[in-house]
């Protein structure tokens, strides 16, 4: 049998997609179901004066109708379970309706209850809110400060936090040869998963156990936080989420409207089903990013970084959603120094709370922040030095013989050939030849650029005793169990929680390279806590690397134990036994052998097992990781930008990454590749605005430029393998590589085509109009 | 105002399926909540995303923005009525090629490209991107989009081939 | 999204359509062709008709024929009809041309030339078509039938002079006598795919380098889509060069209607980029 580790295995879960067959939540239907619809404040901050529900509770076909009264004695808070330390956090009482004062447009009010979608549509139209309108803040920095608009009363200058690392760097840079400065917006982001969020709760009066199937990046996170809100213990709460149509984050937080469905499902006795609107995407599920930074870097003439310094306004919007306080502290100001030996750093960051929608992760989470300012620093210190930025960035990565590398913040970087996935990258650019071509088309008035993006990211979360230390209100190991039935088939349990990542697959291979047996005979078992012991979820690109561990962790017991029976029924020491591609073998003896499968069988019948060894053939592992892992690589982007228009053309891309060992490229290149296109959609596309009265202004894909097909060329994608040291299978994460390098790449790209004309920085996205306008400021062309 | 039932009959996946519906019902809630064709998804309320993409009488159209009304004697396609005993090469292509990731626009993708299929049955990249417009992807990047409808293309004429000689 | 609940009825016949929409006059009856402006409409509760007549099975008002001189288009005729119909290609190939940038696939297989016209989205393509093809709007009512410009039928954004009581049948376009030239030029919004711009040019070419009959329209920008007349007299009867192409593109700045939140230098920007790389186009099929 071929070894299928590191082959492109067709995946497993594509049966089911490609006809049609996945269980998404909004495809559940169950007897006596009834749906939710949800009313939405339309002010960004206002008192709700009244709430008149009866024509809608007259509708014919509506249950019921709720509001945050109704609930506010039933139900707890929605908590954050991302407490950064020494920082003075301020929790934001989020309660699952608004009952008093509404803090975003998409906050809910009420929610109408009935037989069928179509009534509750109605009947929400029906409910007459009066609303009192307040002053709204949307924007980080304008929000800070004693004299303005609240969002919560409990936070007196709507600082919901700050927090703080490094050292007092004001002497360096007082007495440093080279300061560049630079403020840089990271815009606030749609993540626009395909599949808008679902929740279905069926609450059983007998056995008083709820089920809520939802689209959740983390079914255990959900049950864990949803049994307090709900106050149903966790045993009597079970959470599923068979397929999840993509999350990028914004499937992490635990919503309002899933408490709501509980809720609802309590007090009525029937299954309730609610999906959002695309509409009600846009405005009530978590966004990302939107910070304002204020970046120092210091260094020498001859182009040595010697410090970087970032104060950072993070917009977390109305309530701090599940994971927020620790994207734009923890996953972000760590790894500010980047790829780059630069010996100091501090950061500063002030957590703000607007009238907008909740912030939280979104593919990369902090760490495509940091890396944006850090490849945009060196770019703009090389500039300043009239260095190239390759030599910049060769001078100051980290050299392979370095590792295990300790930032300035206190992480230990894994294991890295830093200048190796740029000499790759450059042999596939050929840089000489493109400065040429450069020189000659800007002489024809043709304006070409180049950009590059050294990055190393964070990822494999992580260390739960890391998670603790920042603040994390959870573990951050995972579980496995490997079920061997008594044919040889296998079931696998795993608490990571795959929603299109393929780890039905990879996780498949990692069984079948380690047991032997076909992949095919392998099933993989996820998002249902009752199935599932324990687990934390997908995200922060830790499926693999920690999930897949613990599965390795677990096949090993799984070997160890089979060893011990095939020893016994073979009659020999366990020292002679050995396992090779599905066979004990007697060593030396080439004949006398058994199956795996057989093995199953004895185990299960324990007719003649050794002393001491239980009958059945099950292990589960529990594995929390050393530490995190850190992928890198070197990524280049080649554009056009016409001058006449400001259009960008992204011309070529380049991706040479190291994600470590690779268990399926086939995989790890569609994982690049939807990385890329939302980083790059960052770049010159996507971005989210508010009006100042915190409306929404691109609130539909007919205004929020999702990424098309046509936008890109063909990636030239490479790699690089440098195992991590930090688990058993030396792999290191590709789920936001892409996102995470290719943003800076593509900016600076577009910022050498127009070094011509003297424009040193653009805020994201690098639309045809910024382009053009800010030629024109410039004297234009 | 009364909701008044409107009699409908259509041919489903080759079954013909007649109901009582209110006349506002959209073709993809037809497919999804009456018939349970739930392989028929809805990402978005303004005709962009295309993932609720259906074929009516053998053309690609978003069936959230179709009234069921509508179809009053026609035929509509859904993913649930491509494969027959064997994948159809859409369907093979896609798996092949990891056309997709968490799945959900894919089964409006690929009835959106056995469209373009019809109208170039050996497109050029460029054609098949721009052919792409109706559908939104955020887990792929496309190119493996791109790349399982070229191979669908392939699959398809060798498919015909034989058809072909048949006739000559 | 759901509609709010409506009535639905199919008309048979063009005066079964013509009595639904006379027969109570308090009840506000819209047209469903295709459905593609109308139901999006319906689902943002932006309109909320009480009855929605279905016209699709109403034979006038499909087919593309052709009369003297003319060549008439009925209202129900697909995005994907113009661009795959040979009269239609062959006679009008700027109709079929833009037809064919309209959204997507899928919506070109159900939005029709009538529902984009009634629609009156100062953001649509149709409109610039049909006024560079000097087309005819033909309406039909208790009273019989008009006919009008598209500038007569187009009253305001979203707004139309088209009565309650009123159907749009068809349009009809002249056939161009002698050789014409046509071009569209698009830029589309990279979310929406409506036009930023859309530059619509047509002329007739009685020698080579020179032009007449010239009509330069811009759509996607103001209000509405717009004849550029002083664009059209810089190019009438001259003697085509660059320079005069690039001078045709700065006159048709003076006379941009931008909309009243338009971004006036990017906007004339566009306009003056738009209009002169569609006259290269125009001008590199006729050199």
């Amino acid at each position: 049998m071929l070894d299928v580790l590191g082959q492109p295995v067709k995946r497993h879960e594509d049966d089911r997609l490609i006809r049609g067959k996945g269980q998404y939540t909004d495809d559940i239907r169950l007897p006596g179901m009834v749906y939710a619809h949800m009313v939405r404040s339309p002010h960004a901050h206002a008192k709700i004066k009244a709430i008149d529900i009866k024509a809608a509770q007259a509708l014919p076909g509506v249950l019921a109708v709720f509001v945050g009264d109704d609930l506010k004695d039933s139900v707890g808070m929605i908590p954050t379970a991302w407490i950064p330390p020494n920082a003075d956090m301020k929790m934001t009482p989020h309660p699952a309706l608004a009952y008093d004062t509404v803090r975003y447009v998409g906050d809910g009010v009420a929610v109408v209850i009935a037989e069928d979608p179509y009534t509750a549509s109605d009947a929400a139209d029906l409910v007459r809110v009066t609303y009192a309108p307040l002053e709204a803040m949307t924007h980080p920095r304008d929000a800070m400060g004693p004299d303005k608009p609240l969002v919560h009363q409990e936070i007196s200058d709507n600082v919901a936090f700050h927090w703080s690392v490094g050292e007092n760097l004001d002497e360096v840079f007082a007495s440093s040869e080279v300061v560049v400065r630079q403020e840089f917006r990271q815009q606030r982001l749609i993540p626009s998963a395909m599949e808008p969020r679902s929740a279905v709760a069926q609450y059983n009066a007998a056995t008083e156990e709820l089920t809520l199937w939802a689209t959740t990046q983390n079914p255990h996170i959900h049950r864990f936080l949803m049994s307090g809100i709900l106050g149903i213990p966790e045993h009597k709460l079970r959470v599923v989420a068979i397929d999840v149509g993509g999350g990028f984050g914004s499937k992490i937080a635990c919503y309002p409207d899933e408490v709501v469905v509980a809720y609802a499902s309590r007090a009525l006795g029937r299954p309730v089903k609610w999906t959002e609107t695309r509409q009600e995407n846009f405005i009530a599920t978590s966004h990302g990013r939107d910070h304002v930074h204020e970046v120092e870097l210091a260094g020498t003439r001859d182009g040595d970084i010697k410090a970087i310094r970032v104060k950072a306004f993070s917009n977390l919007g109305a309530y701090l959603s599940t994971a927020a306080p620790g994207v734009p502290t923890i996953l972000f100001g760590l790894v500010v120094n980047g790829a780059y030996k630069i010996p100091q750093a501090s950061v500063d960051v002030y957590g703000v709370v607007t009238h907008t929608t909740p912030v939280d992760a979104y593919r990369g989470a902090g760490r495509p922040e940091a890396t944006y300012l850090i490849e945009r620093m060196v770019d703009l210190y090389a500039r300043k030095l009239a260095m190239d930025p390759v030599q910049v960035r060769r001078r100051n990565l980290i050299p392979k013989e370095s590792f295990p590398y300790t930032n300035p913040m206190g992480l230990e970087y894994d294991s890295g050939n830093y200048q190796g996935t740029l000499d790759k990258a450059l042999q596939l650019v050929d840089y000489p030849q493109f400065r040429r071509e450069q020189e000659a088309l800007r002489k024809q008035g043709k304006y070409i650029g180049i950009g590059f993006s050294t990055y190393v990211e964070m990822c494999g979360l992580g260390p739960s005793e890391v998670a603790g230390a920042v603040g994390f209100q959870g573990g951050l190991w995972e579980s496995a169990t490997v079920r061997v039935h008594p044919t040889g088939k296998v079931t696998v349990f795993t608490g990571a929680s795959p929603h299109g990542q393929g780890e039905e697959t990879t996780f498949a291979q990692i069984v079948s390279h380690e047991l032997g047996i076909p992949v095919e005979d392998i099933e993989v078992v996820h998002g249902d806590t009752a199935r599932i012991a324990m687990g934390w979820g997908t995200y922060g690109s830790r499926s693999t690397v920690v999930g897949g561990a613990a599965l390795h962790n677990a096949t090993q017991k799984i070997i160890a134990k089979a060893t011990k029976i095939a020893a016994h029924k073979l009659e020999v020491s366990e020292l002679d036994v050995t396992f090779e591609a599905g066979q004990f073998r007697v060593a030396g003896v080439p004949d006398r052998g058994m199956s795996f499968a057989n093995v199953a069988l004895d185990a299960y019948l324990a007719w003649s097992l050794p002393e001491g060894v239980e009958p059945a053939l099950e292990e589960t592992a529990f594995y929390n990781p050393k530490n995190f892992t850190y992928p890198f690589g070197a990524h280049v982007a080649i554009v056009s930008v016409d001058a006449t228009t400001g259009d960008v053309e992204l011309m070529r891309y380049i991706a040479v990454d190291d994600v470590g060992n690779i268990i399926n490229p086939m995989i790890v290149e569609g994982q690049i590749h939807g990385g890329l296109v939302q980083g790059i959609g960052q770049a010159l596309y996507e971005g989210a605005e508010f009006d100042d009265q915190g409306q929404l202004v691109t609130g539909s894909f007919l205004d929020y430029a999702m990424p098309k097909a046509r936008f890109f060329p063909r990636f030239e994608t490479d790699h690089t393998v440098t195992p991590s040291p930090h688990n058993p299978l030396g792999v290191k994460g590709v789920g936001e590589t892409g996102a995470i390098a290719s943003t800076p790449a593509v900016v600076n790209a577009v910022l050498d085509a127009l070094a011509p004309f003297g424009i040193r920085d653009l805020n994201m996205p690098l639309t045809s109009k910024k382009v053009w306008t800010a030629i024109q400021e410039r004297g234009g062309i | 105002m009364e909701n008044h039932l409107t009699e409908i009959t259509m041919t489903v996946n080759g079954v013909s399926v007649s109901r009582n519906i209110e006349p506002r019902v959209l073709l993809a809630h037809f497919l999804r909540e009456e018939l349970g064709l739930t392989g028929t998804h809805i990402g978005c309320d303004t005709s962009q995303c295309g993932a609720c993409t259906v074929l009516i009488d053998g053309e690609a159209v978003k069936s959230c923005t179709v009234l069921a009304v509508q179809c009053m004697g026609q035929s509509v396609t859904t993913i649930e009525g491509l494969a027959q005993t064997t994948l159809h090469p859409m369907q093979a292509a896609f798996r092949e090629k990891h056309g997709l990731q968490c799945g959900f626009c894919t089964s409006g993708v690929m009835m959106t490209a056995i469209e373009l299929l019809k109208q170039y049955p050996n497109p050029t990249e460029s054609q098949i991107r721009q052919g792409l417009d109706g559908v939104l992807c955020r887990c792929t990047g496309y190119e493996t989009i791109v790349r399982s409808v070229q191979h669908a293309a392939s699959l398809m004429s060798k498919q015909e081939l034989p058809q072909e000689e048949e006739v000559g | 999204m759901r509609t709010a609940p409506f009535e639905y009825h199919r008309a048979h016949d063009i005066d079964d359509a013509l009595e639904w929409l006379t027969r109570d006059g308090d009840r506000e009856v819209k047209i469903l062709a295709g459905g593609h402006s109308l139901l999006p409409l319906m689902k943002l509760k932006l309109a909320t008709p009480t009855v929605l007549l279905d016209v699709q099975g109403v034979s006038e008002l499909k087919g593309v024929t052709m009369e003297p001189g003319w060549i008439r288009i009925g209202a129900l005729s697909r995005y994907v009809d113009l661009t795959r119909d040979p009269t239609v290609a062959e006679a009008l190939p700027l109709l079929s041309q833009v037809a064919a940038t309209v959204a997507d696939m899928q919506v070109r297989n159900r939005g029709t030339i009538g529902g984009s016209l009634c629609h009156a989205d100062p953001q649509a393509d149709i409109p610039a078509a049909v006024l560079a093809l000097d087309g005819r709007l033909i309406v039909v009512g208790p009273r019989g039938e008009r006919r009008m410009t598209l500038d007569e039928f187009i009253v305001a954004p979203f707004l139309t002079v088209l009565e309650p009581t009123e159907i749009l049948s068809a349009v009809e376009f002249p056939i161009p006598s002698g050789p014409q030239q046509s071009v569209y030029l698009k830029r589309p919004h990279p979310a929406s795919g409506y036009p930023i711009v859309g530059v619509a040019i047509t002329a007739n070419v009685p020698t080579p380098g020179h032009l007449s009959n010239v009509r330069v329209v811009v759509g996607g920008m103001g209000s509405k889509a717009y004849r550029a007349y002083a664009t059209e007299s810089t190019l009438n009867e001259k003697e085509l060069s660059p320079e005069t192409l690039r001078q045709a593109a700065e006159v048709a700045i003076t006379e941009a209607q931008l909309s009243d939140d338009a971004d006036v230098p990017y906007h004339s920007q566009l306009i003056r980029t738009y209009v002169e790389r569609a006259l290269h186009r125009l001008y590199g099929g006729v050199a």
